[in-house]
């Protein structure tokens, strides 16, 4: 009983602490606005989408898209090696 | 375990919807919100629906793992040999050079809304559907080797 009121003591005042040193953030304003600037006022310009978002996924950052795609195609890959069938004789190696 | 007839008859109807919801929202990448991974998201939960109403052996006839193996390998193909078009026409990796030419997808559009111009963005289309079939395959392919141990009842 002793136990939980002292952790449950501890976790409020980390909760305090984190919640009176979030409240300093500036939320919604970020302080360098340059790249977004630029990307809204140019990106249908010269990408020719009018969904920014695609503009900046698949234009800009269409490099980091790319790196998305593969770890999806090896995430699908280690899948299929751990639910692979078992052969013949071949045993679990923790039993 | 098989569901009731209810229920699989209802997968079956809105399997069509989910497709062609999640094909909307790929080929409207560039235009509207969503895109590629999104649209084979929504794609692949089509076949999560028709994994879960039946039994896996009564769908292995509709949705084919090698099958999906293929389309998730030509999806990432797709994308790769778009990107690397843009060698061809004096363009640095993925650089977008069938904007604005005046041929496929390639409409000029102005600072603004768009009444609904598909023919516009150039490469975007192209890589969108790629990465929509890419992630169609790629996420059906996990739930079919996770979810393939739901079998049918057992005859005694």
């Amino acid at each position: 009983m002793m136990k939980i009121a002292l952790y449950s003591a501890i976790l409020l005042v980390l909760f305090g602490g984190l919640m009176y040193l979030a409240a300093d953030l500036p939320v919604g304003a970020p302080l360098q606005s340059d790249m977004d600037d630029y990307f809204i006022k140019n990106g249908q310009e010269q990408t020719g989408a009018n969904n920014i978002v695609t503009s900046i996924v698949f234009d800009f950052r269409g490099f980091d898209t790319l790196g998305e795609a593969t770890v999806l195609f090896t995430a699908v890959l280690g899948v299929g090696m751990m639910f692979r069938k078992m052969k013949e004789g071949e045993e679990y190696e923790n039993d | 375990m098989k569901m009731t007839k209810i229920v699989r008859t209802t997968a079956d109807v809105f399997y069509p919807f989910c497709l062609v919801f999640g094909l909307y929202v790929v080929m409207h990448g560039h235009l509207t919100p969503g895109g590629g991974f999104q649209g084979g998201a929504v794609m692949a939960t089509g076949a999560a629906l028709l994994l879960v109403a039946h039994a896996y052996e009564d769908i292995t006839g509709r949705l084919r793992k090698t099958a999906m193996k293929i389309l998730e390998a030509i999806g990432l193909m797709m994308f790769l040999f778009a990107g690397l078009s843009g060698l061809l026409f004096e363009r640095p990796f993925m650089g977008n050079w069938m904007a604005f030419t005046g041929k496929w997808f390639s409409h000029p559009v102005a600072h603004g809304p768009n009444p609904g111009d598909l023919n516009t963005a150039g490469l975007l289309p192209l890589l969108n559907i790629g990465v929509g079939i890419e992630v169609l395959g790629g996420l059906t392919i996990i739930l079919l080797y996770m979810l393939s141990g739901i079998h049918a009842e057992k005859k005694p």
